[in-house]
Protein backbone atom coordinates (compact mmCIF):
# COMPACT_ATOMS: atom_id res chain seq x y z
CA UNK A 1 0.00 0.00 0.00
CA UNK A 2 1.32 3.71 -0.61
CA UNK A 3 -0.91 4.94 2.08
CA UNK A 4 -0.46 4.28 6.18
CA UNK A 5 -3.40 5.59 7.72
CA UNK A 6 -6.80 7.07 6.55
CA UNK A 7 -7.10 10.21 8.91
CA UNK A 8 -10.39 11.05 7.93
CA UNK A 9 -13.63 9.77 5.34
CA UNK A 10 -16.53 12.17 4.56
CA UNK A 11 -18.66 9.21 2.47
CA UNK A 12 -19.02 10.21 -1.29
CA UNK A 13 -17.09 13.75 -0.48
CA UNK A 14 -13.67 13.63 0.86
CA UNK A 15 -10.63 11.70 2.22
CA UNK A 16 -7.61 12.34 3.61
CA UNK A 17 -4.61 9.81 3.94
CA UNK A 18 -1.48 9.63 5.47
CA UNK A 19 1.80 8.63 4.05
CA UNK A 20 4.96 8.41 6.53
CA UNK A 21 7.79 8.21 3.82
CA UNK A 22 10.44 5.56 5.65
CA UNK A 23 14.14 5.07 4.58
CA UNK A 24 13.49 1.44 5.10
CA UNK A 25 11.96 1.42 1.83
CA UNK A 26 14.65 -0.47 -0.51
CA UNK A 27 13.06 1.67 -3.84
CA UNK A 28 14.47 5.07 -1.77
CA UNK A 29 17.76 3.62 -1.92
CA UNK A 30 17.83 3.39 -6.04
CA UNK A 31 16.00 7.01 -6.21
CA UNK A 32 18.57 7.95 -6.60
CA UNK A 33 21.31 6.08 -5.83
CA UNK A 34 25.17 7.32 -5.17
CA UNK A 35 27.03 8.78 -8.42
CA UNK A 36 30.36 9.55 -9.15
CA UNK A 37 30.09 13.05 -8.66
CA UNK A 38 27.33 13.15 -5.59
CA UNK A 39 26.29 11.05 -2.93
CA UNK A 40 23.05 8.90 -2.69
CA UNK A 41 19.41 11.46 -2.92
CA UNK A 42 16.80 9.21 -1.66
CA UNK A 43 13.45 10.93 -2.16
CA UNK A 44 9.71 9.18 -2.69
CA UNK A 45 9.53 8.94 -6.16
CA UNK A 46 6.88 11.26 -7.94
CA UNK A 47 5.12 8.28 -9.32
CA UNK A 48 4.60 6.83 -5.91
CA UNK A 49 3.44 9.93 -4.67
CA UNK A 50 0.66 10.06 -7.47
CA UNK A 51 -0.03 6.03 -6.32
CA UNK A 52 -1.20 7.21 -2.59
CA UNK A 53 -3.20 10.08 -4.10
CA UNK A 54 -4.71 7.14 -6.78
CA UNK A 55 -5.17 4.99 -3.65
CA UNK A 56 -6.69 8.22 -1.71
CA UNK A 57 -9.14 8.79 -4.68
CA UNK A 58 -10.02 5.07 -5.42
CA UNK A 59 -10.68 4.21 -1.47
CA UNK A 60 -13.31 7.47 -1.84
CA UNK A 61 -14.61 6.34 -4.50
CA UNK A 62 -15.04 2.73 -3.68
CA UNK A 63 -16.64 3.23 -0.15
CA UNK A 64 -18.87 5.03 -2.28
CA UNK A 65 -20.21 2.54 -3.54
CA UNK A 66 -19.92 -0.21 -1.13
CA UNK A 67 -17.44 -1.50 -3.19
CA UNK A 68 -19.02 -3.45 -5.43
CA UNK A 69 -17.60 -1.30 -8.34
CA UNK A 70 -14.22 -2.42 -9.40
CA UNK A 71 -12.60 0.94 -9.69
CA UNK A 72 -9.88 1.67 -12.06
CA UNK A 73 -7.27 4.09 -12.37
CA UNK A 74 -8.01 5.59 -16.14
CA UNK A 75 -6.44 9.10 -16.51
CA UNK A 76 -4.78 11.71 -14.81
CA UNK A 77 -5.60 14.84 -15.42
CA UNK A 78 -3.52 17.06 -13.89
CA UNK A 79 -0.15 16.33 -11.38
CA UNK A 80 1.56 18.99 -10.32
CA UNK A 81 4.58 18.66 -7.26
CA UNK A 82 6.77 21.81 -6.43
CA UNK A 83 9.13 19.90 -3.88
CA UNK A 84 10.78 16.63 -2.96
CA UNK A 85 9.27 14.08 -0.25
CA UNK A 86 12.50 12.77 1.80
CA UNK A 87 12.83 10.03 4.32
CA UNK A 88 11.24 11.12 7.62
CA UNK A 89 8.85 13.41 6.58
CA UNK A 90 4.75 12.80 6.32
CA UNK A 91 2.86 13.20 3.18
CA UNK A 92 -0.88 13.77 3.57
CA UNK A 93 -3.23 13.25 0.69
CA UNK A 94 -6.61 14.79 0.59
CA UNK A 95 -8.93 13.75 -2.45
CA UNK A 96 -12.48 15.23 -2.80
CA UNK A 97 -14.75 13.83 -5.53
CA UNK A 98 -15.54 16.31 -8.51
CA UNK A 99 -18.15 14.26 -9.67
CA UNK A 100 -19.78 10.92 -9.80
CA UNK A 101 -21.51 9.19 -12.09
CA UNK A 102 -22.82 5.13 -12.95
CA UNK A 103 -19.72 5.15 -15.04
CA UNK A 104 -16.90 6.76 -13.49
CA UNK A 105 -15.75 9.65 -11.07
CA UNK A 106 -13.08 12.87 -11.16
CA UNK A 107 -11.69 13.42 -8.28
CA UNK A 108 -9.41 16.38 -7.17
CA UNK A 109 -6.35 16.51 -4.86
CA UNK A 110 -4.05 18.25 -2.96
CA UNK A 111 -1.09 16.49 -1.61
CA UNK A 112 0.80 18.11 1.57
CA UNK A 113 4.11 17.42 3.60
CA UNK A 114 5.04 17.52 6.88
CA UNK A 115 8.98 18.19 7.61
CA UNK A 116 9.14 17.08 10.62
CA UNK A 117 13.03 18.88 11.06
CA UNK A 118 11.14 22.12 9.29
CA UNK A 119 8.30 24.29 10.10
CA UNK A 120 6.37 21.07 11.78
CA UNK A 121 3.64 21.83 10.00
CA UNK A 122 1.71 20.22 6.50
CA UNK A 123 2.63 22.91 3.51
CA UNK A 124 0.92 22.09 0.64
CA UNK A 125 3.06 20.48 -2.59
CA UNK A 126 0.79 19.44 -5.28
CA UNK A 127 -2.22 18.92 -6.92
CA UNK A 128 -3.31 15.60 -8.70
CA UNK A 129 -6.71 15.45 -10.12
CA UNK A 130 -7.78 12.02 -11.16
CA UNK A 131 -10.43 10.16 -13.21
CA UNK A 132 -11.22 6.60 -12.47
CA UNK A 133 -13.23 3.88 -14.33
CA UNK A 134 -16.12 1.16 -13.34
CA UNK A 135 -14.66 -1.33 -15.22
CA UNK A 136 -17.71 -3.42 -15.51
CA UNK A 137 -19.75 -0.55 -16.63
CA UNK A 138 -16.99 0.67 -19.16
CA UNK A 139 -15.79 -2.68 -20.38
CA UNK A 140 -19.41 -4.72 -19.98
CA UNK A 141 -19.14 -8.97 -18.90
CA UNK A 142 -17.34 -9.76 -22.51
CA UNK A 143 -14.25 -7.96 -21.18
CA UNK A 144 -14.25 -11.46 -19.20
CA UNK A 145 -12.95 -9.95 -15.88
CA UNK A 146 -14.14 -12.33 -12.86
CA UNK A 147 -16.75 -11.18 -10.73
CA UNK A 148 -14.90 -10.68 -7.69
CA UNK A 149 -13.67 -7.25 -6.86
CA UNK A 150 -9.82 -7.70 -7.30
CA UNK A 151 -9.39 -4.00 -7.29
CA UNK A 152 -10.21 -3.49 -3.39
CA UNK A 153 -8.06 -6.44 -1.70
CA UNK A 154 -6.92 -7.39 1.45
CA UNK A 155 -4.16 -5.11 1.67
CA UNK A 156 -7.28 -2.21 1.29
CA UNK A 157 -9.53 -3.74 3.63
CA UNK A 158 -6.75 -3.91 6.35
CA UNK A 159 -6.14 -0.08 5.98
CA UNK A 160 -9.70 0.48 6.54
CA UNK A 161 -10.12 -1.72 9.51
CA UNK A 162 -6.68 -0.01 10.82
CA UNK A 163 -8.02 3.36 10.59
CA UNK A 164 -11.32 2.39 11.92
CA UNK A 165 -13.52 2.61 8.69
CA UNK A 166 -16.49 0.13 8.55
CA UNK A 167 -16.08 -1.58 5.03
CA UNK A 168 -19.72 -1.64 3.39
CA UNK A 169 -21.02 -5.09 3.38
CA UNK A 170 -18.56 -6.59 5.56
CA UNK A 171 -19.18 -4.54 8.67
CA UNK A 172 -22.26 -3.44 8.50
CA UNK B 1 -25.98 31.94 -25.59
CA UNK B 2 -24.89 32.41 -29.16
CA UNK B 3 -23.51 29.24 -30.67
CA UNK B 4 -19.86 31.01 -30.78
CA UNK B 5 -20.24 31.72 -27.26
CA UNK B 6 -20.46 27.85 -26.76
CA UNK B 7 -18.02 27.02 -29.17
CA UNK B 8 -15.61 28.93 -27.04
CA UNK B 9 -16.69 27.27 -23.68
CA UNK B 10 -16.86 24.23 -25.57
CA UNK B 11 -13.14 24.45 -26.89
CA UNK B 12 -11.25 25.33 -23.32
CA UNK B 13 -13.15 22.06 -22.32
CA UNK B 14 -11.60 19.90 -25.26
CA UNK B 15 -8.07 21.96 -24.42
CA UNK B 16 -8.38 20.95 -21.08
CA UNK B 17 -9.46 17.52 -21.12
CA UNK B 18 -7.44 16.31 -24.14
CA UNK B 19 -4.63 18.40 -23.56
CA UNK B 20 -5.21 20.14 -27.38
CA UNK B 21 -3.69 23.10 -28.43
CA UNK B 22 -5.98 26.19 -29.20
CA UNK B 23 -5.75 26.00 -32.64
CA UNK B 24 -6.40 22.05 -33.32
CA UNK B 25 -9.69 22.46 -31.85
CA UNK B 26 -11.78 23.64 -34.87
CA UNK B 27 -15.50 23.18 -35.65
CA UNK B 28 -14.94 20.18 -38.05
CA UNK B 29 -12.10 17.83 -35.35
CA UNK B 30 -12.95 15.09 -34.56
CA UNK B 31 -12.36 14.02 -30.78
CA UNK B 32 -10.60 10.40 -31.47
CA UNK B 33 -8.91 11.39 -34.84
CA UNK B 34 -7.94 14.98 -34.80
CA UNK B 35 -7.94 15.24 -31.02
CA UNK B 36 -6.60 12.15 -29.75
CA UNK B 37 -9.90 11.30 -27.26
CA UNK B 38 -9.72 7.79 -25.32
CA UNK B 39 -12.48 6.30 -24.08
CA UNK B 40 -12.28 7.68 -20.75
CA UNK B 41 -12.15 11.12 -22.50
CA UNK B 42 -15.40 10.59 -22.99
CA UNK B 43 -16.54 10.63 -19.68
CA UNK B 44 -14.16 13.43 -18.40
CA UNK B 45 -15.23 15.35 -21.30
CA UNK B 46 -18.82 14.86 -19.69
CA UNK B 47 -18.02 15.91 -16.25
CA UNK B 48 -17.01 18.80 -17.72
CA UNK B 49 -19.79 20.02 -19.75
CA UNK B 50 -21.57 19.46 -16.95
CA UNK B 51 -19.70 21.38 -14.61
CA UNK B 52 -19.19 24.40 -17.34
CA UNK B 53 -22.65 24.96 -18.33
CA UNK B 54 -24.44 23.78 -15.40
CA UNK B 55 -26.99 20.99 -16.81
CA UNK B 56 -26.72 17.09 -16.18
CA UNK B 57 -26.23 14.86 -19.31
CA UNK B 58 -27.69 11.10 -18.81
CA UNK B 59 -26.23 8.14 -20.05
CA UNK B 60 -25.82 7.97 -23.73
CA UNK B 61 -27.30 11.07 -23.99
CA UNK B 62 -24.15 12.81 -25.50
CA UNK B 63 -21.94 9.65 -27.06
CA UNK B 64 -23.46 5.93 -27.52
CA UNK B 65 -23.12 3.83 -24.99
CA UNK B 66 -24.67 0.68 -26.26
CA UNK B 67 -23.67 0.45 -29.98
CA UNK B 68 -20.74 -2.72 -29.73
CA UNK B 69 -22.73 -4.75 -27.21
CA UNK B 70 -25.71 -4.74 -29.08
CA UNK B 71 -26.21 -7.75 -31.55
CA UNK B 72 -29.13 -6.22 -33.36
CA UNK B 73 -26.97 -3.00 -34.14
CA UNK B 74 -24.17 -4.41 -35.17
CA UNK B 75 -23.77 -6.81 -37.76
CA UNK B 76 -20.60 -8.07 -39.87
CA UNK B 77 -18.63 -4.94 -38.78
CA UNK B 78 -21.66 -2.46 -39.89
CA UNK B 79 -24.07 -0.84 -37.76
CA UNK B 80 -27.18 -1.86 -38.67
CA UNK B 81 -30.59 0.17 -40.06
CA UNK B 82 -32.28 -0.20 -36.08
CA UNK B 83 -28.80 0.64 -35.08
CA UNK B 84 -28.61 3.74 -36.95
CA UNK B 85 -32.37 4.65 -35.85
CA UNK B 86 -31.60 4.35 -32.61
CA UNK B 87 -28.69 6.07 -32.52
CA UNK B 88 -30.55 8.86 -34.59
CA UNK B 89 -33.50 9.03 -32.28
CA UNK B 90 -30.76 9.48 -29.23
CA UNK B 91 -28.78 12.01 -30.39
CA UNK B 92 -30.70 14.06 -32.81
CA UNK B 93 -27.44 16.70 -31.99
CA UNK B 94 -25.55 14.49 -35.06
CA UNK B 95 -25.48 14.64 -38.76
CA UNK B 96 -25.81 10.69 -39.79
CA UNK B 97 -25.82 11.90 -43.65
CA UNK B 98 -22.28 10.69 -44.59
CA UNK B 99 -22.03 7.80 -42.19
CA UNK B 100 -25.22 6.22 -43.45
CA UNK B 101 -23.50 5.96 -47.12
CA UNK B 102 -21.07 3.58 -45.27
CA UNK B 103 -21.68 2.67 -41.52
CA UNK B 104 -18.73 0.77 -40.74
CA UNK B 105 -18.52 0.08 -36.67
CA UNK B 106 -15.03 1.33 -37.00
CA UNK B 107 -16.10 4.96 -38.35
CA UNK B 108 -19.05 5.89 -35.37
CA UNK B 109 -15.93 7.63 -33.92
CA UNK B 110 -16.22 9.80 -36.83
CA UNK B 111 -18.99 11.05 -36.19
CA UNK B 112 -18.16 13.03 -32.68
CA UNK B 113 -16.89 16.65 -33.75
CA UNK B 114 -16.38 19.86 -32.20
CA UNK B 115 -19.22 21.10 -33.97
CA UNK B 116 -21.03 17.99 -32.38
CA UNK B 117 -20.47 18.89 -28.90
CA UNK B 118 -21.59 22.31 -29.86
CA UNK B 119 -24.84 21.39 -31.17
CA UNK B 120 -25.31 19.13 -28.21
CA UNK B 121 -25.21 21.87 -25.59
CA UNK B 122 -27.57 24.25 -28.00
CA UNK B 123 -29.62 22.19 -27.68
CA UNK B 124 -29.82 21.12 -23.88
CA UNK B 125 -29.69 24.93 -23.60
CA UNK B 126 -32.96 25.35 -25.35
CA UNK B 127 -34.54 23.03 -23.55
Amino acid sequence: MWIDRITELVPAERMVAIKNVSLAEDHLHDHFPRTETRGALPVMPASLILEGMAQTGGVLVGHAGAFREKVILAKISKAELTREAMPGSTLRYTATVQRMDSRGAATMGTVDLLDHAGSGTFEPIGEVNLMFSFLDQNMGAAAGFPDHNFVFGDAFKTILRTSGIAIPGEDD
Amino acid sequence: MTREEIFEKVKEVLVDALAADDDEVTAEATLEGDLGAESIDYLDIRFKLEQEFDFKIADGELFPDDVGRNSEFVQDGKVTATGIAAMKEKLPHIDFTAFEANPEVGKVSELFTVDTLVSFVENKLAG
